[in-house]
């Protein structure tokens, strides 16, 4: 995983290696420090020597202000190439995520896409810094601690044979025994955090039955059970501190114990006695640190995973076999015996055996029940997603012969779940064509019924529209949608039950402009409601992931029993809105 | 109604969005006194923590004192019994230190525990009694937040935060008082220093508050791009608009790399400057130290002891600095939770009850004591009135905020077994009606009676309990479909469950499924279709058998073949029961007893179907598609 990630240290790598060494040579100095304090204490004063004593002391100042330099630019370096890093992780997985196709996005789902994005890119910025301010002092600190001790006794020193095993075998255990009890520990975190958003997204539910009492009883047990695991996992961690602290300072009283026939012997003063003891804490806390950030790197580690994952997840539809020249000549849409399935593992067919031929210009119907896969016989023409068996043609020519910018810009489709951004309308309708100009804007919002109210509205064009189109309604927000589509001058335009909020005297009037102002475009229309496919040249009806019937409204009714059922059971009522 | 209400997007606080920053609480003082109420519940253990921390802290200033006596009295001379004696002490004072450090901890950990645990199960509470009305002004993801940071935050404080300042506090004026007795002339080169420390605290603290302001507002940017993009990503394919949008990402991204690498580098340079600064401090104590004991002979183990103080005098400072951020982040948490839980909960006065009865012969009716065929209400004086299900409305005004009326004087009644409709396009206030039969909102003026008796003299849970609802948005709960179904009746019968689901229409899909009713669904039931979920939530209001319900666009999602389908199982559904019914499509409403057409809260049409018709006005229009809405 760590070389998964590593080049996205691009452009930074020269300040990990600084700030590594920064950090690294912070510690040595730091290490230094108690040794001339030892010569001041040792030396300088019982031999009343001042000269002596302020050399030291000088240079022990020069020392710490040196230490404080390397100590800041480390910091400085490491947020550098930390959040470098992290923006390099964070661009290259959204780029990525540029490339994938309709079906890599829901294997991932759009909540978890944003908290690759968001949240774990975060912990690894996090992390790199981290790791680079403490990761590799700690080491430094340890060996050089030892170095040290062993040039001022190396009799005493072997205290450390006993204090070093003990301390590593310690921390070893600690981890094992604390990384199942914080996983456990998320996992009821998960289970609360869980039961409250059902909650509150069924909170009518709730009510209406009201089941309060019941979800506080559901709740209760989660979050007895959290405390549970809490209490245990930190119960755990707090033994930690106190106990390194015992060996610690264990290890201090044996110095004393072993060191006072050295300092009789006159072998050692009692100054290099006393940093000594400086030397075991460090050795202690660097241990402590590395244990900590072991701790993180778990965390961390199972965060980069799930980062590589969309990395490396192969985008399924590209440009690999596309002559990128090659622009859509016309409007026609072939289906040779297309068969296709969101899920190739699995053995029902989401499409069986399609074969239909659309010549350009024509207008076709698509009706179908909930579920007969009108959405996804459709999709197949941008190539959003790709057949298995058969072949899809637009213009004439395999849709995979095409780049799919050429190809997206010839075929134009209003999805049945439709988004606009942030921003205001005019700029929403520009995502169709950047360069387009009032007039084009005027005339595709006059095609799609929506100039009307967009005029109605106090700026007009210039309205934000607010986070996910917020400030429209949902008749509206649809018109703006086809406007946008229409604004791409397409060959191939596709409604995925795009007028569904569109009461039906304007969604008539919408078919009757497209009539006029786009007749050599091919417009394939799903709808609910019969009447608004009833004019078609061409209609097509769905059941289960086949075509059930193909013909013009008068064939059908004599025809296609399912039709007739539709029919039937929509002229009962009309109805405003699907 | 219910789009405009679910409006408001669910800003970047869900997603590692601001977390409790640098925000300083409004009324810190009465949050903290909230908070005492709930670690107060422990106040015998909390005593124990502060005798513990107090002795600690002694014992950590002591261990360090005993090195002057250690090194002057036993190391120097070679007195090894007097070393092995004081050795001995010196041991016990440390493992008393550790056992005490260990004990307090370990009872935070339970103080901390206990108390978040308390706050949870409270605000869980709260958030059941709060009025449907809260919840439309406040996003999900603020109220998630209050869970996962602000408790999170609160927690992590009440463990470890507060021992660590009162312990840090304890120990620099311990240590103070020491450095004081061993030397007043040291001393004043170590008041240089820590002053010098706090400069620095102060100055680079500032700024670096700045920038992470900076930061996180930037990280908000970007969260919230995030969050909208890939929310949008099918359109952006669609459109061909990747490049764009990566370059947008582009800007954001590379704003907030810059705001966060000032704001981490001024967070990190603090610990080095503050080591060092005590390294300087060091020094010079050394220098002063070493020239006083030559001029004033101060002995030789003073002096160390001195030392060792030295670097232990800047370490709380640090650490008092680092936590006071973190307790007022805490606080202000803390206080958005209390919040929460003061808010008035749902108006709650009616002393009329459901009860269980059974007829006599003559027409009498007791109260019975297990379940029986008939209802009714129990008003406060013991008056039982048969439960039947007349609704009436008498010029009831409403509206959810002050600006906008939503009703404009509703006059209306549904006889007991009345099918009655309500049509109109978006924002007529078709669901607003139904909120208010069960009361989910309060009128503003005007009266809704229910067999004769004002619903706000009825408990709300009898109130509820006697309505079945079926929303338009259905929301299914994890757990198996079974469980689901039960929703509407706990101790609903294996064989209640599969008959309310054979009455939907949803026992052949459930067949259909590997599991059949033990499938289990998760989050919202994704695995199910739209379509599919309704069923369900038919079947569960089913098993609840209510005398009254009410369907708000229950089949919309429900194509017309298969909503003929289902239509027997929804007539004997709605057989001799009061039901409301609305729906965009007009045939799901043609067969009821009345149709009212609402146009901005008003009732402008009602009659049955044929009436309508021949009156020729809204419906009419609606009905053969002329009217346009929006």
């Amino acid at each position: 995983m760590m070389k998964k990630l590593w080049p996205y240290t691009r452009g930074y790598r020269k300040w990990i290696l600084l700030g590594v060494l920064c950090s690294a040579s912070e510690a040595v100095f730091e290490l230094l420090l108690p040794l001339v304090m030892a010569d001041i204490v040792g030396t300088g004063i019982p031999a009343g020597d001042t000269r002596y004593i302020l050399v030291r002391g000088a240079l022990m100042v020069a020392m710490a202000l040196i230490s404080m330099s390397l100590g800041i630019g480390s910091a400085f370096l490491s947020s550098r190439a930390g959040q470098g890093f992290g923006a390099n992780l964070r661009q290259a997985q959204y780029d990525h995520i540029q490339e994938f196709s309709f079906r890599n996005i829901e294997k991932f789902s759009t909540a978890s896409l944003v908290t690759r994005l968001t949240n774990d890119c975060n912990m690894l910025q996090m992390s790199l810094m981290m790791s680079m301010r403490l990761l590799v002092r700690a080491p430094v600190m340890l060996v050089s601690a030892l170095v040290l001790a062993i040039s001022i006794s190396l009799k005493l020193s072997r205290i450390f044979l006993v204090v070093l095993p003990l301390l590593l075998v310690l921390i070893l255990l600690i981890i094992r025994h604390v990384s199942p009890m914080f996983s456990a520990f998320q996992e009821r975190t998960d289970d609360v955090n869980l039961a409250v958003q059902e909650n509150l997204s069924g909170i009518r539910v709730v009510k209406s039955f009201v089941r309060e009492d019941y979800e506080k009883e559901k709740f209760k047990k989660r979050n007895d059970a959290l405390r549970g695991t809490a209490e245990r996992a930190f119960g755990f961690v707090v033994m930690n501190m106190p106990v390194m602290m015992l060996i610690t300072y264990g290890a201090i009283i044996a110095v004393m114990w072993y060191g006072t026939p050295l300092v009789q012997a006159g072998e050692l003063d009692v100054a290099l006695l006393s940093t000594f003891f400086t030397y075991i804490t460090q050795v202690l806390m660097s241990l402590m640190m590395v244990s900590m950030i072991m701790m993180m790197l778990t965390r961390a580690i199972a965060c980069g995973r799930r980062v590589a994952e969309v990395l490396d997840e192969i985008p399924d539809i590209a440009d690999a076999s596309a002559s990128p020249g090659l622009t859509v000549a016309d409007g026609s849409v072939d289906f040779d015996h297309v068969s296709f399935k969101y899920n190739d593992s699995s053995e029902k067919w989401n499409l069986r055996d399609i074969d239909l031929h659309i010549k350009s210009g024509m207008t076709v119907g698509i009706i179908g029940g909930t579920g007969s896969a009108k959405s996804t016989l459709v999709q197949l023409i941008p190539r959003l997603y790709e057949a298995q068996e058969g072949t899809v043609r637009v213009g004439g020519r395999p849709v995979q012969d095409y780049t799919m910018e050429h190809l997206r810009d010839a075929v134009s489709m209003v999805l049945q779940k439709n988004t606009l951004f942030s921003g205001t309308i005019r700029e929403n309708l520009l995502w169709g064509n950047e360069n387009a100009s009032d007039a084009d804007i005027e005339a595709a919002c006059e095609a799609a019924y929506a100039a009307g109210f967009i005029h109605r509205m106090p700026d007009g064009y210039d309205t934000d529209l607010g986070q996910g189109g917020v400030n429209v309604s949902g008749g509206q927000k649809q018109r703006l949608c086809i406007a946008r589509a229409l604004l791409k001058k397409p060959k191939v335009l596709i409604l995925d039950d795009s007028t569904s909020a569109v009461d039906t005297a304007t969604d008539a009037k919408i078919r009757a402009a497209f009539r006029t102002r786009l007749p050599d475009t091919t417009r394939i229309i799903i709808a609910q409601r019969i009447i608004s496919v009833m004019d078609a040249d061409l209609i097509v009806v769905m059941d289960d992931g086949r075509i059930a019937d193909v013909g013009t409204h008068e064939q059908l009714m004599e025809s296609s029993e399912i039709y007739r059922d539709v029919y039937q059971s929509q002229q009962e009522g009309a109805s405003i809105d699907g | 109604m219910a789009e405009t209400r679910r409006r408001g997007p669910h800003g970047p606080g869900g997603h590692g969005g601001p977390r409790g920053g640098f925000q300083k609480p409004r009324d810190a003082r009465r949050t903290i006194g909230t908070l005492m109420g709930y670690i107060g519940r422990s106040k015998w253990l909390l005593l124990l923590v502060a005798v513990c921390l107090v002795l600690n802290t002694v014992c950590s200033i002591g261990g360090s004192y005993m090195l002057r006596p250690l090194i002057d009295d036993c190391i120097v001379p070679g007195d090894y019994p007097r070393l092995a004696r004081t050795l001995v002490f010196m041991a016990c004072v440390y493992i008393c230190a550790a056992v005490l450090s260990y004990t307090y901890s370990r009872i935070m950990v339970h103080v901390a525990q206990k108390a978040t645990h308390a706050i949870r199960r409270d605000l869980f509470a709260k958030m059941q009694d709060l009025p449907l009305s809260y919840f439309d002004t406040h996003t999900h993801g603020e109220l998630m937040s209050r869970y996962t940071n602000d408790i999170d935050t609160l927690n992590e404080i009440l463990q470890n935060g507060m021992v660590s300042l009162v312990s840090g506090v304890l120990t620099f004026v311990g240590v103070v008082a020491v450095m004081l007795y061993l030397s007043p002339l040291l001393f004043l080169v170590t008041v240089f220093s820590l002053g010098l420390m706090l400069v620095v605290i102060m100055t680079v603290g500032k700024r670096s508050r700045r920038y992470f302001m900076a930061q996180q507002k930037d990280l908000g940017e970007v969260n919230g791009y995030i969050e909208e993009m890939i929310e949008g990503q099918k359109v952006i394919k669609v459109f061909n608009h990747e490049a764009k949008a990566r370059a947008g990402f582009q800007e954001r991204n590379e704003r907030y790399r810059r705001s966060a690498t000032s704001a981490q580098s001024f967070a990190g340079a603090m610990m080095p400057a503050m080591g060092n600064i005590s390294h300087i401090n060091y020094a010079l104590t050394c220098c002063v130290g070493a020239l006083l004991s030559i001029a004033f002979g101060l002995d030789l183990g003073s002096l160390v002891v001195y030392l060792q103080y030295t670097r232990q005098v800047s370490q709380p400072i640090s650490q008092v600095s680092q936590q006071v951020n973190n307790i007022l982040a805490a606080i202000a948490g803390a206080e958005r939770v209390f919040e929460v839980m003061e808010t008035a909960p749902e108006v709650d006065e009616g002393r009329t009850t459901l009860v269980h009865v059974t007829r006599a012969a003559d027409g009498s009716l007791t109260e019975a004591a297990g379940r029986s065929d008939g209802w009714a209400w129990k008003k406060p004086d013991g008056e039982l009135v048969p439960l039947r299900g007349d609704v009436r409305f008498q010029d009831v005004v409403f509206r959810y905020v002050p600006e906008k009326t939503i009703l404009h004087g509703i006059s209306l009644y549904a006889k007991p077994g009345q099918k009655i409709a309500f049509v109109g396009s978006t924002g007529a206030g078709k669901t607003t009606i139904t909120n208010l039969i069960n009361r989910f909102y309060e009128i503003e003026s005007g009266l809704i009676t229910y067999d004769g008796i004002d619903v706000r003299d009825i408990s709300k849970e009898s109130l509820r309990r006697s309505l079945g609802i079926v929303l338009q948005d259905t929301h299914l709960f994890t757990g198996t479909i079974a469980d689901n179904i039960r929703y509407g009746k706990l101790d609903a019968t294996d064989g209640e469950v599969r008959a309310a689901a054979k009455l939907a229409n949803a026992d052949t899909f459930i067949s259909h499924l590997p599991k059949g009713y033990d499938t289990w669904i998760t989050g919202d039931g994704g695995s199910l279709s739209q379509g599919e979920r309704q069923l369900l939530a038919i079947a569960r209001a089913a098993v609840a058998d209510p005398p009254v319900l009410i369907l708000d666009e229950a089949t919309s999602s429900i194509d017309t073949r298969t909503e003929k389908l289902i239509e027997r199982g929804m007539d004997q559904l709605m057989a001799e029961r009061t039901v409301f019914v609305i729906a965009h499509r007009l045939s799901t409403v043609r067969n009821s007893r009345a149709i009212m057409v609402l146009e901005q809260g008003e009732i402008i049409e009602r009659g049955d179907h044929d009436d309508l018709i021949a009156q020729r006005g809204k419906y009419y229009q609606l009905y053969t598609g002329q009217a346009e809405l929006s």
